[in-house]
């Protein structure tokens, strides 16, 4: 079986976030990057287990710079067989999708897996964008997948619920928490990954349609009320009048 | 003219279908243009749009329509969208939003903002809008530059307003290919309100010690009418459900209130809860990060604090 998982690279979860003084671009100083936690625990992990399992290959795909490729060896490292870069600055989802849909389209993966969402952009559009350039259907925040020949079975994360279905190969699928359990590269998964295939990819002309043009910080919160704990109704009175939530 | 999808579950509608309803109008007189519904398969009462602000409700009822599937709804919506003439294309930022966003994307070649939370700025003929980025940790401004503009908006954003009355459903005639995704089974929990909708969250942490004393969390919640949420790694030890864990790596809300107890306010957490409007800390030590991020706190021990808590609540309640 044929696997292509995407990628992106994000701020660690712990950044502190914060913009040139004009507001116009991310100040990625002193910022350490990871790979979105969704695309490594989750979506990555599960595409190995699954070749692993049943035999194939898994491919990495990523849009991005020279800036990227730690991110993507390291994915070599957990386990994927070969990676892609297209090489090209991912302003806009639509962007990203086409270049990943271009490369994807000529494959033939049965799979292509993406995260719930990259942890910086929070659009959980890339997948739905891909799904739709490749023409085939998508099963997004999937908590759950197994596959038998063609046929996957999966647990997709509803509001107040999961929804059990069925699709056949090939599909689209974004990888939500359950998937998978995070795997830390070995050494030896280090050491090869450094020999592992890695192609990079010019991209193909294509408009970013919608655009970040400015970032703001929201309103620092003015101070914490305290409130004696000996002095319940208090709480509830200002709740009730002052914030107006009960 | 502004085309809205109001999604519905098990044809009812929800609260995200009227607030996008709501969006749209509110889109369509900055822009001096109309707002116009569409719903897909078998919905009750859809008429009831109207008093939301939609001027026509539109109906496409196809049997390949009964259960969701993004590739056959984005379908849908796109002829809709263009057989209408929709400029504005507006849905819900929900698990049905957030699956057809894209697919409308990349079929409408048209931009898309995820998760808006403000109205256009339509100012010089440009149309830009915020959303949350970096997990709630920044809010960045988006400029759509293609001729249809596509936005999910998120949930408890626009405040409800009826303008109008019950109007029309008319059918459209649209075709609906058939779906490869077959549904087997939904599994829903009944009598909560989900997490993602819910207007009050009461929600504990390590600082609990135990699932045996969730007990006092769940009065709580009962009292406020407030759904439960836990932090990581009450998740990850099995004190409480998978689907209650709230942070960056679980579910992601914004409820008008958000009670924390016992969580110390670990910036993964705070990712995933700082769009709430209110948040209350119970919090022993007074040095807890979350403190930083609250509106009201209250230090002291949380097993005496939130029984006393619950009846005031009670009290207020009742009087
Ligand atoms: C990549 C990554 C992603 C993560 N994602 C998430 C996420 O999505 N969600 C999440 O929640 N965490 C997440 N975490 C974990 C996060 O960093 C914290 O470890 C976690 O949130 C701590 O949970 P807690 O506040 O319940 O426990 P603790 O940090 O142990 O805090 C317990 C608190 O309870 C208080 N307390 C103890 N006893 C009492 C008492 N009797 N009365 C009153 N207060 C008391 C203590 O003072 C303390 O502040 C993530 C971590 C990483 C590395
Ligand atoms: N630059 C990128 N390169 C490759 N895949 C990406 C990129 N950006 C996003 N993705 C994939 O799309 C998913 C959803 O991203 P988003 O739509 O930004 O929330 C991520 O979890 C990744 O799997």
């Amino acid at each position: 079986m044929k696997i292509l998982v995407c990628i992106s690279k994000t701020p660690d979860t712990t950044s502190k976030i914060s913009f040139t003084a004009d507001g116009a671009k991310f100040n990625d100083a002193g910022i350490s990057f990871i790979m979105n936690p969704y695309d490594e625990w989750y979506a990555l992990v599960r595409a190995c287990e699954l070749v692993e399992k049943n035999g194939g290959t898994v491919t990495l795909i990523n849009v991005g710079g020279a800036d990227n490729d730690q991110t993507i060896r390291k994915g070599l490292a957990i386990g994927a067989t070969d990676a892609v870069r297209i090489d090209a600055e991912p302003k806009s989802a639509l962007f990203i999708a086409k270049q990943i849909a271009e490369y994807a389209k000529s494959q033939n993966y049965d799979i292509v897996f993406c995260g719930k969402e990259s942890i910086d952009y929070n659009g959980s559009e890339v997948g739905a964008m891909v799904a739709e350039y490749l023409d085939q259907p998508f099963v997004s925040y999937a908590s759950k997948l197994d596959i038998n020949g063609n046929t996957a079975t999966l647990e997709r994360d509803i509001e107040g619920g999961v929804e059990i279905l069925e699709v056949q190969t090939p599909f689209v699928v974004s990888a939500a928490k359950g998937m998978a359990e995070q795997r830390i590269p070995n050494m030896m998964g280090i050491m090869k990954a450094k020999s592992k295939p890695f192609q990079v990819v010019a991209p193909v002309e294509f408009p970013d349609l919608a655009v970040p043009v400015k970032f703001t910080l929201p309103k620092e919160k003015t101070g914490v009320k305290l409130v004696s704990p000996d002095d319940m109704d208090e709480l509830v009175r200002l709740l009730h009048e002052e914030a107006k939530v009960i | 003219m502004i085309l809205v999808f109001a999604e519905a579950t098990s044809g009812h509608f929800k609260k995200a279908a009227f607030e996008a309803v709501t969006y749209g109008i509110q889109t369509a007189n900055l822009l001096g243009s109309q707002c116009v519904a569409l719903t897909l398969g078998k919905v009750e009462n859809a008429g009831q749009l109207g008093v939301y602000g939609a001027s026509k409700v539109y109906n496409v009822a196809n049997e390949h329509l009964a259960n969701f599937d993004s590739q056959v709804y984005a379908a849908v919506i796109a002829q809709a969208a263009e057989k209408l003439g929709a400029t504005v294309v507006v849905l819900s930022h929900t698990s049905t939003g957030k699956s057809l966003l894209g697919r409308l994307a990349a079929r409408l070649k048209a931009g898309s903002v995820a998760g808006v939370k403000s109205l256009p700025d339509v100012s010089g003929g440009g149309f830009k809008v915020n959303k949350g980025v970096y997990s709630g940790k920044a809010i960045a401004t988006y400029e759509i530059s293609s001729p249809i503009k596509l936005v999910s908006l998120a949930g408890n954003e626009i405040p409800l307003q009826s303008t109008g009355n019950e109007v029309a459903v008319e059918s459209l005639d649209v075709t609906a290919p058939s779906s490869r995704v077959k549904v087997l089974d939904v599994k829903r929990e009944e009598g909560i309100v989900p997490l993602p909708e819910a207007v009050t969250v009461v929600s504990a942490g390590r600082g609990m010690k135990g699932p045996e004393n969730w007990g006092i969390v769940e009065d709580l919640a009962k009292a406020l009418g407030a759904t439960t949420a836990c932090s990581r790694p009450v998740a990850d030890a099995d004190w409480r459900p998978h689907h209650e864990h709230v942070g960056q790596t679980g579910v992601a809300i914004r409820p008008n209130l958000y009670i924390a107890i016992g969580i110390s306010g670990a910036i993964q957490h705070l990712a995933g809860v700082n769009q709430s409007k209110v948040i209350v800390v119970i919090n022993k030590d007074p040095e807890a990060p979350f403190f930083k991020a609250a509106d009201y706190g209250v230090v002291g021990d949380l097993f005496e604090v939130v029984p006393k808590l619950t009846e005031a609540v009670k009290k207020f309640k009742a009087s």
